[in-house]
């Protein structure tokens, strides 16, 4: 076939993951948009199948028909409180598979340089357009391939840290070697000398030493991060693996990966800006990890922490006409997204206002509790985002914290000293009853004491959240 | 002491005696007592040769304090600071007296503060006191019988009792008022379903939490202002009841001799601070009268002995937390630690010392109002000029952008040969799109966006199907590789995007 068949098929494909992305501008058009996506995706896929260049296109399809399999098998297994790790996972190999393609590209180029005039004019497919190019382009042609492969390989040892962390499988707390940055900034000027050398050179020697320490800066990186940030590190892990598709799109010469890279490289990019942004925080200062010390004497809490039972909660619950939840990972931890949703619709029932207000850094993932909340079929119109509800507290009767801590961390707007200081935070203190359900007296994920939990209006519901709203569902008549 | 926290006291290692009678009028008998394991005494002579510690309401009396003996503890109401000859009579016995009214106002001491405790019950005995001496409703009725107004009830000084007796009285169905010198109270005014009465004063007011929660003295304007006030809404009021104290002097007037003239027959005064002289100049202390125009006026100064059941509760509650943190080890021994702020703070004399007044706590009662900043009124002029500085910001930050990014791109086109710049173009499109399309995407479908995204991120599969049939058997095993793991992703991210998306319900 021809080639303008192919690039008339990759502009389609291209508009059509645009509109994919736009669409998730809203509940209803996303459900349409995801079907752009896989369209223009099958297009893609068509048409380089048919396209020039590809061969062995039997074996192509057998494989991705095998990879389609397991990959239909994560997402209809998956539960929706580990989305965060299968997106890690699924990150991962995009990394890794953009370190492949950048390997292959080397190799063809040193194949086809290797040639003589004659063998050149019998080539075809990928190696013909490497034959056509000149040495200017060779050149640039290396620099692109070796960012791909940097990228990627940064992506992919990042992300399987990062899945690590969120299953649980590695330890969640953010460590580093001795040595700290130092060793990630040594890498780096490694990556940049075995450019110079591949550069100069072309052997593949430097591109391998450079993707070795490119595994370890992801590796060390996301090593260094805590479970908070995650959120940020998984959308950051989303637009690099967005720009390893583009860096390779260019040494590929191939329009359709770049346009795409681009857009998923700029869509994580936000992601992670937004993120940041919850979290009052610069994107260096959560990729340098971790919380930085208080700056200065931090408020005292005063006060104890009032215990209240069931029967209060239950009390408190039946009187209230407006109530405002408020989830966090704790929820998700204890796997209590179904009992809220009962208990939402027990209220919801009872004609009371319910809603929930969430906290864009809420959860491991951006979105988290969102889905979460939607797999328990909470209706989506009563689930708020911060800026829209924050102002409702005041009239709210009872506001329910459900495993969130600093997202409701009053010390956030009244302790300049707080290592959370400015961070944006949904002011539930503000109701005029808060309940706190928690497993402990222990503090937050940053380990910042929380005076919300010493307020006079504020109940601590001690207990997993899960056997807690159990026992409370009963008693909401 | 009551039978319940007799139980408690002798968990902790105490064993309890009691005065015969003493539970009488509060409603717990002997028998009561008895059945608890307490053991009942005749007299109260007989109590203080027995007891190490002795519990009583009332300051001691002067033959009281003779009974006391050294390394003896009283716990009372003491008034040191009124009572200095009996407080130097009780440390010349060498006893350790804490006063139940010097307990500090911080949050650990709440449940052994027995003047709010008391207050609280005041507050709502003034309330019950005043609807039996008011002859209407408090709630607004409609009824076959014809149309029934609400009460109009308005309660001066918003602490402990003034918030029981608003709360009491809202729950009556009365609309009620409140009024405070310290403009914080406002918000638990509200929050008790009662309305603050605002004054027209531009005055910095004071903060509460500098004296320890407690209201201060006014300035003479803002008291005059105060006044003028109250005359305005007086001829409307059907009930009022005065709670404004200050520590350690007389009430302040607040209810002078013609509003309650302006006021409407039938209605009623509740002055709780007749004990210090009263709000209202024509109270009698102890007294009911009414007035020529037939107001009625309340002088009690006993409101909890009027509900002794439940002062004696709460009271036995205030004295047995006292005692909890009197002895940490529960081992019946008082362990007197005067290195507690609040143990410090309520003891009057103590080995042989008197150590009234206490120092102020180490930390603050109630946590400073942080100084509010008064929102600047812009004028519209101000705001126009804001806003053409923010355009004007914007621009230049824009047009800075384009520029650096026009130049940039410039001289990477000096360099790079064409080939490359064409997708250069398409590049720096296509992040362009991104960035323009990705900020409308909704907070709450990020999720599903990472998913979706990192399905197409797979496109990376197009290079290893270019390359997987051109040329070595290593770039064969390695595309194949790229795209078997592509092919998980393209599959998983696009069908658990819609999984997800199914989720989201419209209720």
């Amino acid at each position: 076939m021809e080639y303008g068949f192919t690039t008339a098929a990759y502009v389609v494909a291209a508009v059509l993951f645009i509109l994919s992305l736009g669409g998730l501008s809203g509940q209803e058009s996303a459900k349409r948009a995801v079907w752009y996506g896989i369209a223009g995706m099958a297009l893609a896929i068509a048409a380089t199948l048919f396209g020039p260049g590809a061969g062995l296109w039997l074996l192509s399809l057998v494989l991705i028909a095998s990879g389609g399999i397991i990959g239909f098998q994560l997402a209809t297994k998956v539960k929706m409180t580990q989305m965060p790790e299968l997106v890690a996972a699924m990150h991962s190999l995009v990394g890794l598979a953009a370190v492949f393609v950048g390997f292959i590209a080397h190799f063809e180029l040193g194949r086809v340089l290797a040639m003589d005039a004659s063998g050149k004019a019998a080539l075809e497919g990928f190696a013909a357009l490497l034959a056509k190019k000149d040495i200017v382009e060779i050149n640039i042609l290396r620099v692109e391939l070796f960012l791909g492969v940097f990228i990627g390989a940064v992506t992919f040892t990042g992300s399987v840290i990062a899945y690590g962390k969120l299953a649980g499988k590695v330890n969640t707390a953010a460590n580093k070697l001795p040595g700290g940055h130092m060793l990630n900034a040594g890498a780096a000027v490694i990556s940049v000398l075995a450019l110079i050398w591949y550069f100069n050179t072309g052997g593949f020697f430097p591109l391998f030493i450079m993707t070795l320490a490119a595994l370890f800066i992801g590796y060390h990186l996301i090593m260094g991060i805590g479970g908070a940030d995650m959120p940020v590190v998984v959308s950051m892990l989303n637009s690099y693996s967005g720009w390893a598709a583009a860096a390779i799109g260019f040494s590929l010469g191939n329009d359709l990966l770049i346009v795409v890279g681009a857009l998923v490289g700029s869509s994580g990019a936000i992601l992670s800006y937004i993120m940041c942004k919850a979290m009052n925080r610069s994107f260096i200062s959560v990729i340098l990890g971790g919380f930085g010390g208080p700056s200065g004497e931090q408020m005292s809490v005063e006060g104890e922490q009032i215990a209240i039972d069931v029967d209060g909660v239950a009390t408190l619950l039946n009187e209230a006409d407006s109530v405002i939840i408020i989830p966090g990972y704790g929820m998700a931890v204890a796997q209590a997204q179904a009992a809220v949703a009962e208990l939402t619709r027990k209220l919801r029932a009872k004609g009371k206002n319910v809603r929930f207000a969430i906290h864009p850094v809420a959860g491991r993932l951006p979105g988290h509790m969102n889905v979460l909340l939607a797999e328990a079929k909470v209706p989506y119109d009563i689930v708020m985002e911060m800026d829209e509800i924050n102002e409702d507290f005041p009239t709210t009767d009872v506001a329910i914290v459900i495993g969130s801590n600093d997202i409701v961390n009053p010390a956030a707007q009244d302790d300049p000293n707080s290592p959370i200081a400015g961070m944006p935070v949904l002011e539930c203190w503000k109701a005029k009853q808060v309940i706190v359900s928690k497993r402990g007296q222990g503090t937050g994920y940053s380990g910042i004491e929380n005076p919300l939990f010493y307020k006079d209006n504020t109940r601590m519901f001690y207990g997993d959240a899960k056997a807690s709203l159990d026992a409370l569902l009963p008693k909401i008549e | 002491m009551t039978p319940a926290s007799a139980r408690d006291l002798q968990k902790l290692g105490y064993d309890c005696v009691i005065e015969a009678g003493a539970g009488a009028a509060a409603g717990f008998s002997d028998q009561a007592y008895k059945d608890a394991g307490v053991d009942v005494v005749k007299t109260a002579a007989a109590l203080y040769k027995a007891a190490d510690i002795v519990a009583k309401v009332r300051p001691p009396s002067d033959a009281e304090v003779k009974r006391l003996r050294e390394g003896q503890t009283l716990i009372s109401f003491f008034y040191p600071a009124q009572n200095k000859a009996l407080m130097e009579a009780a440390n010349a016995k060498g006893a350790t007296v804490i006063a139940m009214d010097m307990v500090p106002r911080i949050s650990r001491a709440q449940k052994m503060d027995a003047l709010s405790s008391m207050a609280n019950i005041a507050g709502y005995r003034a309330v019950i006191e005043a609807g039996n001496n008011f002859g209407r409703f408090f709630t607004g009725q409609i009824t076959a019988a014809g149309k029934v107004p609400p009460a109009k009830v308005l309660v001066v000084g918003a602490g402990v009792a003034g918030l029981a007796a608003i709360g009491t009285s809202t729950s009556l169905g009365a609309i009620t008022y409140a009024f405070d010198v310290r403009p914080e109270v406002a918000e638990q005014v509200e929050s008790m379903g009662a309305e603050f009465v605002f004054l027209d004063f531009e005055e910095e007011q004071q903060d509460g939490s500098a004296t320890g929660g407690y209201a201060a003295v006014s300035s003479p304007e803002f008291a005059a202002a105060q006044l003028a006030k109250f005359r305005e809404i007086a001829p409307d009021m059907d009930i009022v009841i005065t709670t404004a104290l200050i520590p350690g002097r007389d009430a302040p007037e607040l209810w002078t001799k013609d509003m309650v003239d302006s006021m409407k027959p039938g209605s009623v005064i509740i002055d709780l601070a007749a004990e210090r002289g009263g709000n209202c100049k024509l109270t009698v202390m102890d007294e009911k009268i009414v007035t020529d125009n037939g107001v009625t006026i309340i002088g009690y100064t006993d409101f909890p002995s009027r509900m002794a059941a439940q002062a004696s509760t709460l009271y036995a509650t205030n004295v047995r937390h006292m005692l909890t943190d009197l002895t940490p080890d529960k081992n019946g021994a008082p362990a007197h630690n005067m290195d507690d702020d609040v143990i410090r703070g309520a003891t009057a004399t103590h080995k042989g010392e008197i150590t009234f007044p206490p120092p102020p706590p180490k930390v603050a009662a109630i946590a400073a109002a942080p100084k509010k900043e008064k929102p600047k009124e812009l004028t519209a002029e101000e705001k126009k000029a804001q806003e053409v500085a923010a355009f004007k910001q914007q621009t230049r930050n824009q047009v800075t952008l384009l520029t650096v990014g026009a130049v940039l791109l410039l001289g990477v086109g000096l360099v790079a040969p064409a080939s490359f710049m064409q997708h250069f173009i398409v590049f720096v499109l296509a992040v362009f799109v991104g960035f323009q399309v990705i900020w409308g995407v909704a907070h709450s479908l990020h999720t599903p966006l990472m998913a979706v995204t990192n399905a197409i991120s797979s496109i990376i599969i197009l290079g290893a199907l270019t390359q997987i049939g051109s040329g070595s058997f290593l770039v064969i095993i390695l595309a194949a590789l790229a795209v078997f793991m592509t092919g998980i992703n393209i599959f998983g991210g696009f069908l658990v995007t819609r999984r997800m998306l199914a989720m989201f319900q419209k209720s």
